[in-house]
């Protein structure tokens, strides 16, 4: 008998026959944060990406290019296929490799969405966000999203995700709490996040 | 390297010992204090919490009463996603498989993020063993792999040392593995944490295989979950070009959807912030992203073992946060070395036996004694584990595989506060039945267990009472 086989077996004989009942999962949960005001869950938002020292700046549409030059400034950039946004100076994605990625200071990237509750970004590495490698090497990662990408909670975010792409959830900028629990940011992921967030987008 | 845990001595002389350093307890307590305090707050901010709670127990004990099913879908999910699925009944098959991928691929190095179930197996023992070198590379794994030392804590192995501690270990070790730590390395954290990303960065660019375990693996989508906050796991998970995942098969989650209840009780019960920095999903093959082989290892080793015992069962629930730990006045007080194994803590105390079995070894038999049953666990486990009732159950499962010779006395007097404690009595009695069991024990004669305590008589103050005082209490 295969090792699946034997598995399988004794996970039938544990459960036994007992009645299989599927408990009632209680959802209550998700209607939670539903009834907050757009610019509520837009300072919310703010506050907390803020909370975890990243840096967050707030600004529209026609700006955007302006924001992006300043905010990777004298250094090398690279940015993904799709960006819609130009950035002065960049280089395109070309497949470069982990070690050539490392020599570039600053990466620039749209985002799937934005959650509010946690002050997280989420990248779901379509259009304009890259292959993971590319927003994970360079030390900086500006990214951009729209204020009506922000939704109020997880459940919002989690329902608008599609799970057959790959996800990276980012909250701050990288960091550890393993030396007597204190928070550090910055270990190996990028040291700065910059996330710009485009009121009438 | 790391080193095992095999031939410890029983809970009670490993804590007795424990309890005596000073310095370990200094440092237990800061951190544990820091990371209560943090998760209190983040915690007292969710208003839906306990719907969250009883939402993450109702969904995880659905999945292990269909485990059959919800297995088989995942394995389809994997395979259609451009996974291999691999099946290994024990640590031995485990290690086996995960070498065979390596060696196949003329790896003489993997890179690692922190994996409980690796971990469990001893995989980086069993990789060196094959000439093959596993770099832990998170923090904390790493501080504990340089100092040939044994992790504590579930979260944060290195817990029991302090920064300065953490500076020599750095200063003396890292140079014999690849980049040695700058010569003014100071012990200021954010230095330390410096130092790691400087020696890990080659080991990162370089790697061919990484080796991971997963948080959640869901049924219906084959995603898999790595919750971290360093960005060594995104490092793992997405340079390497050969990915291996050691899952438990626990681990599963019915739909994506049912994601939404673990990314809000993962990260507050565990580091207490509202989101770790950084979670990764990743369904196989994504083409011309991350790892172009993809491998996932459904573990069984004991689970289904586990998955007999009706009262233990739902200790597979378990997510692996360590809220428990951080709350128990025994863990604070020994550390996590006194259990044992790489599962520490009031879950340890319960995990173990459930995976391993009683009445093979009192090392394992002596756990479920390692508690007060104060009830503190069950109140911060996310999941709702009612790890005092699995304590109880399995105390007497201990007595019952002793029976011929003469039980135990410390087995008889607690056996005496479970059975009240077993009839489904309120946890405020159970509080106060702790204190009648320790009393009893001490009267029957149980000396080693309580002298090993730091509280020699019942507290007047119960812990539970303690903690809502002190503010600890997080409603
Ligand atoms: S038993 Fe509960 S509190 Fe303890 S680690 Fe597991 S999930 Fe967390």
């Amino acid at each position: 008998m295969s090792t699946r086989e034997e598995i399988l077996g004794r996970v039938r004989q544990a459960i036994g026959d007992t009645p299989r009942p599927t408990a009632e999962v209680p959802r209550g949960y998700r209607g939670v944060g539903e009834g907050l005001d757009r610019s509520a869950v837009l300072a919310r938002f703010v506050e907390r990406v803020e909370d975890y020292r990243a840096t967050v700046t707030r600004c529209r549409a026609a700006e955007v290019a302006e924001v992006l030059a300043a905010a990777v400034t004298g250094r090398s950039v690279v940015v993904p296929p799709g960006l819609p946004w130009p950035v002065p100076g960049s280089v395109d994605d070309t497949g470069q490799s982990a070690a050539e990625l490392d020599a570039i200071d600053a990466v620039v990237s749209a985002a799937a969405l934005g959650i509010a509750e946690t002050g997280t970004v989420v990248l779901d590495h379509g259009p304009g966000q890259g292959r993971r490698a590319l927003t994970l090497v360079p030390d900086l990662h500006v990214c951009v999203l729209g204020a009506a990408q922000v939704v109020a909670g997880v459940p919002q975010a989690v329902a608008r995700l599609d799970p057959a792409s790959p996800q990276t959830w980012i909250s701050g900028p990288s960091a550890t709490s393993d030396i007597e629990l204190d928070r550090v940011e910055g270990v190996h992921g990028p040291r700065t996040l910059h996330v710009v967030l485009v009121d009438d987008l | 390297m790391t080193g095992t845990f095999v031939g410890m001595p029983v809970f009670p002389k490993a804590a007795r010992e424990a309890v005596g350093d000073s310095q370990l307890r200094r440092n237990l307590a800061h951190a544990t204090g820091t990371i209560r305090a943090k998760r209190a707050a983040v915690v007292g901010e969710v208003e839906e919490w306990e719907e969250l709670r009883l939402a993450g127990a109702a969904i995880k004990e659905n999945v292990l009463l269909h485990l059959d099913e919800h297995l088989v879908r995942l394995e389809e999910s994997l395979t259609k996603a451009g996974a291999t699925v691999h099946w290994a009944s024990d640590a031995e098959e485990a290690c086996r498989i995960v070498g065979d991928i390596a060696a196949a691929h003329d790896a003489t190095e993997v890179v690692k993020v922190k994996s409980m179930a690796t971990q469990e197996i001893g995989l980086n023992e069993a990789l060196a063993a094959r000439g093959i070198d596993a770099w832990e590379t998170d923090l904390a794994e790493l501080i504990v792999q340089l100092g040939d030392d044994l992790s504590s804590h579930i979260l944060v192995p290195a817990i029991h040392r302090n920064r300065a501690e953490i500076r020599e270990i750095f200063a003396s070790a890292m140079g014999e593995v690849g980049r040695p730590a700058p010569d003014d390395l100071t012990d200021e954290p954010a230095r330390l944490a410096e130092a790691a990303r400087l020696h890990l960065r080659e080991k990162f660019l370089r790697a061919k295989v990484g080796v991971s375990g997963a948080n959640f693996a869901v049924a219906e989508t084959g995603s898999l979950v790595v919750v971290e906050s360093e960005g060594n796991g995104r490092m793992c998970l997405t340079l390497p070009e050969v990915l291996v995942s050691v899952v438990g098969i626990e681990k599963i989650l019915p739909t994506w959807d049912d994601l939404d209840v673990f990314l809000q009780l993962l990260p507050r019960s565990a580091t207490g912030e509202r989101m770790n920095p950084y979670t990764s999903v990743w369904s196989g093959v994504t083409p011309d992203d991350g790892p172009q082989e993809v491998h996932v290892v459904l573990l069984d080793n004991g689970r289904t073992r586990a998955l007999a015992d009706e009262v233990g069962r739902q200790a597979l629930r378990c997510i692996r946060c360590s809220a428990c730990l951080n709350v128990c006045p025994v863990y604070e007080r020994t550390g996590g070395h006194a259990y044992g194994s790489v599962y520490p803590g009031p879950i340890g105390a319960i995990l173990n036996p459930l995976l391993k079995g009683v009445g093979h070894d009192d090392q394992t038999d002596s756990l479920p004694y390692a508690s007060t049953l104060c009830g503190a666990c069950f109140e911060a486990c996310p999941v709702r584990i009612d790890i005092p009732s699995v304590l109880v159950e399995l105390r007497s499962q201990v007595v019952d595989a002793h029976r011929g010779g003469v039980p135990k006395p410390e087995a008889v007097a607690m056996k005496a506060a479970g059975a009240t404690l077993a009839s489904g009595r309120r946890l405020g009695l159970a509080e106060r039945l702790a204190g009648t069991g320790i009393r009893l024990a001490r009267r029957v004669g149980a000396r080693p267990w309580t002298q090993a305590r730091d509280l020699p008589d019942p507290p007047a103050e119960s812990f539970r009472a303690w903690w809502r005082r002190t503010g600890g209490d997080e409603r």
